[in-house]
């Protein structure tokens, strides 16, 4: 069992979650992820890493309430205890010197992005940050990231934060005013890492996304979380979760995404009744 | 007395209930059938049945108590061997084994072994199982790394040796492939989790959520224990690599059993963990998960459930048992047929899959015919869900987080018919050794690598001291 031990509510739909796991905690490393199973019932899901300390033995989790298990795991809190937690799993993220890395967050991908830009400035990169979300209330981490963050830029669908927009136009004028980019880290919604990934190809910037398929074992057991990543199948839990964006079949994991949606639905009306 | 020809039959619940439900197919023998059954056995002085056995089971040994109706001792007799007897009284291949010896077989069917094994063992098991003694503390500290059937056998033998072992499993459940794998139908997971409480009886410790190469090192590993022992199984599904692999609707078998088995998916809603197979399922392959996925698609509810294989019943590798339950329940067999693309429609979704039409021509490697299609015969067939079952390979993650272990062509951990490894203190056993194989192998594997290691930790022992 692994005991929760903070909890911070960032907007109605998005909590955070410190949880006890010493040995995760020792191992973790930007990038990866974590598979939790709340009870006896439960699903398996992985969540990406937004943060570790291997000194308290914690690992932190931020994620959105859109499933079954993340709405049941949004209601618990500190004290209470989740039968599995496993990790941390995946490759990390292969931090080098690579001099501008323009780090785009968007939603909850913005979580999983703040150890990546703290350990691109722990190798001196310069790291200009671009921030998205629907609108401000969903805005996360905004103060934490500006701290670390050599230049920070926001955008919101709505205007009502930021720049009005999409986080690939705020990309665009970067790259329209020269600045040199030696590398892009995408993490957001599959659609938006899709639009980064396609404008970066035209100007050949090495881009970087993290793909959030389902999964089960997060083992390389199952091939549930298989993505196509030039021409190649690849699982998502062993191979990545990143991978080279200029490479990732997006239309295809939109697509195995939504092959339990049906489903999804019905786990949560049935257990809201 | 006239010895008589066939086994007593075991009852089992009919194909038109059992499609209905994932209760476990066969009832098992009762105490009257059992011993009328152990009185069939010759008592062969040279015990030819022992030959078969992985595990060396004293067969006519524990045979002969049944006929004398003394079930302990029985019980007693297999447990000097075997750890998990209700396991492998159902899902070993006796039939190529133990009973593929038998004298019996010249005058007709075999001893019914297998069903005697499974008699003692739920005897014992409703009746309570006994504890043996430990042997003297050893003081060595061993790690076996996976619950499957190998680290279950070789956490068993060595704790009855006296030594602390500690059971390193990556998922929430044991059992490995006993439990993601196999269908409730054919091994209730409750008898896997009293087999497993008797191995944590004897003193086994077992920590889940350890992803061994990822939560800890081995290296971290050698630090602590004496030995380690890897039995990570072949868990890496294998593809047919052909167009539309990823629709939505294509699972690898091991996905589609574990969503089942483990997550037990057949329980969606009161379990969270969903599947979805339509109305018309193809399964890809003839081995026995091959069968177990044509199987639990009827009892989820599919209308149709077709094997599809490219050569012919005669080389299908599944148990002759399992194909005869599959026909029984309706699972269609389209034999010679080669899928070569799925096809799907807007959403991603399967839809149809295209074959062709095979014919076999000389042998191969494998001693087998070799299946080639027939030019132009290609054909479709409209299918809601495709599940993959053409073989998996070892797992990856232990060989690529380790450097210097010394791995086969095919992903195998290398060792010598003792389980040791290149490296002294490293053994495994099982499927990451030997690719997919059964579940009776990996428990040999398993048993004899704790023989190979307690030699070694006791070697160690000597030359510290």
């Amino acid at each position: 069992m692994y005991e929760i031990v903070g909890k911070k509510v960032l907007s109605p739909s998005v909590k955070l979650i410190e949880v006890k796991a010493s040995l995760i905690a020792q191992k973790a490393k930007a990038g990866q992820f974590i598979i939790l199973r709340i009870n006896e019932n439960g699903e398996r899901i992985p969540l990406t890493i937004a943060d570790y300390n291997s000194k308290k033995g914690t690992i932190t989790i931020i994620f959105m309430e859109v499933g079954k298990t993340t709405k049941q795991l949004g209601k618990m809190n500190i004290g209470d205890k989740i039968l599995n937690f496993v990790g941390p799993l995946g490759v990390p993220s292969e931090i080098e010197k690579y001099g501008t890395a323009v780090c785009i967050g968007g939603g909850v991908g913005i979580a999983p992005l703040y150890p990546i830009i703290r350990a691109l400035k722990h190798k001196e990169n310069y790291v200009i940050s671009i921030l998205g979300a629907r609108n401000k209330k969903l805005l996360m981490l905004e103060k934490e990231i500006d701290e670390i963050s050599d230049e920070l830029h926001i955008c919101t669908d709505d205007g009502s934060k930021g720049q009005k927009g999409f986080v690939s136009d705020i990309l665009q004028k970067l790259i329209d005013e020269k600045k040199k980019i030696n590398v892009v880290w995408a993490i957001g919604p599959v659609i938006m890492m899709k639009v980064v990934a396609n404008l970066t190809l035209k100007y050949d910037i090495k881009t970087i996304v993290s793909l959030n398929p389902i999964m089960i074992d997060g083992t390389g057991m199952c091939g549930g979380c298989r993505v196509s990543v030039g021409g190649k199948t690849k699982f998502a839990c062993v191979d990545g979760p990143e991978f080279n964006g200029h490479l990732v079949d997006f239309d295809n994991l939109i697509l195995r995404n939504r092959r339990f949606i049906c489903q999804e639905e019905e786990s949560c009306k049935i257990k809201e009744d | 007395m006239a010895v008589r020809k066939t086994k007593y039959e075991m009852p089992e619940q009919t194909p038109q209930e059992r499609i209905k439900n994932f209760n476990e197919v066969p009832y098992g023998y009762s105490k009257h059938v059992a011993v009328e059954e152990a009185k069939r056995c010759l008592q062969c002085k040279n015990k030819p049945c022992m030959n078969g056995c992985p595990v060396e089971i004293d067969i006519p040994g524990f045979i002969s108590c049944i006929a004398q109706r003394e079930f302990d001792k029985a019980a007693e007799v297999i447990k000097a061997k075997s750890n998990l007897p209700a396991i492998c009284g159902r899902v070993c291949p006796y039939e190529s084994q133990c009973e593929g010896e038998c004298t019996l077989k010249k005058i007709g069917e075999p001893v019914g072994i297998g069903r005697l094994e499974r008699f003692i063992a739920d005897y014992e098991r409703n009746k309570g199982v006994k504890i043996p003694k430990k042997a003297k503390v050893t003081g060595k500290k061993i790690a076996i790394i996976g619950s499957g059937p190998a680290g279950l056998t070789c956490a068993g033998d060595l704790v009855k040796m006296g030594h602390n072992v500690v059971v390193f499993e990556a998922l929430h459940d044991p059992g490995g492939v006993l439990i993601y794998g196999i269908p409730e139908f054919r091994l209730p997971k409750e008898i896997v989790k009293a087999e497993v409480n008797y191995i944590t009886k004897l003193g086994v410790k077992i920590q889940y959520d350890v992803v061994v190469g990822k939560t800890i090192t081995i290296d971290e590993l050698t630090k602590e224990f004496d030995a380690i022992f890897i039995g990570t199984g072949a868990g890496l599904p294998n593809w047919l690599n052909i167009p539309g692999e990823n629709l939505d609707g294509v699972y690898s078998a091991n996905e589609f059993l574990t969503r089942v088995n483990m997550m037990k998916a057949y329980k969606f809603p009161e379990y969270d963990t969903p599947v979805k197979i339509g109305k018309v399922v193809a399964t890809f392959g003839a081995g026995n998960v091959a069968i177990d996925c044509a199987r639990t698609s009827l009892r989820l509810g599919a209308e149709k459930s077709y094997i599809l294989y490219r050569r012919t019943e005669a080389e299908m590798p599944a148990r002759i048992e399992e194909i005869h339950h599959a026909k029984e329940e309706g699972v269609i067999f389209h034999l010679l047929t080669n899928p070569i693309r799925f096809i799907g429609n807007e959403k991603g979704f399967l839809t149809e899959v295209e074959c062709l039409k095979m014919k076999l021509a000389e042998l191969d490697e494998s001693g087998r015919r070799r299946p080639v299609p027939i030019v132009g015969s290609e054909f479709k067939i409209k299918i809601d869900t495709a599940l993959v079952a053409i073989g998996q390979s070892p797992n990856p993650l232990i060989p690529n987080t380790m450097k210097g272990l010394k791995v086969g062509k095919h992903g195998n951990i290398e060792t010598d018919d003792n389980g040791r490894t290149n490296i002294p203190g490293i053994f495994a056993g099982g499927d990451i050794a030997t690719g997919a194989a059964t579940v009776i192998l990996a428990m040999g594997a398993g048993k004899k690598a704790a023989k190979a290691i307690d030699e070694y930790v006791s070697r160690d022992r000597n030359t510290v001291e």
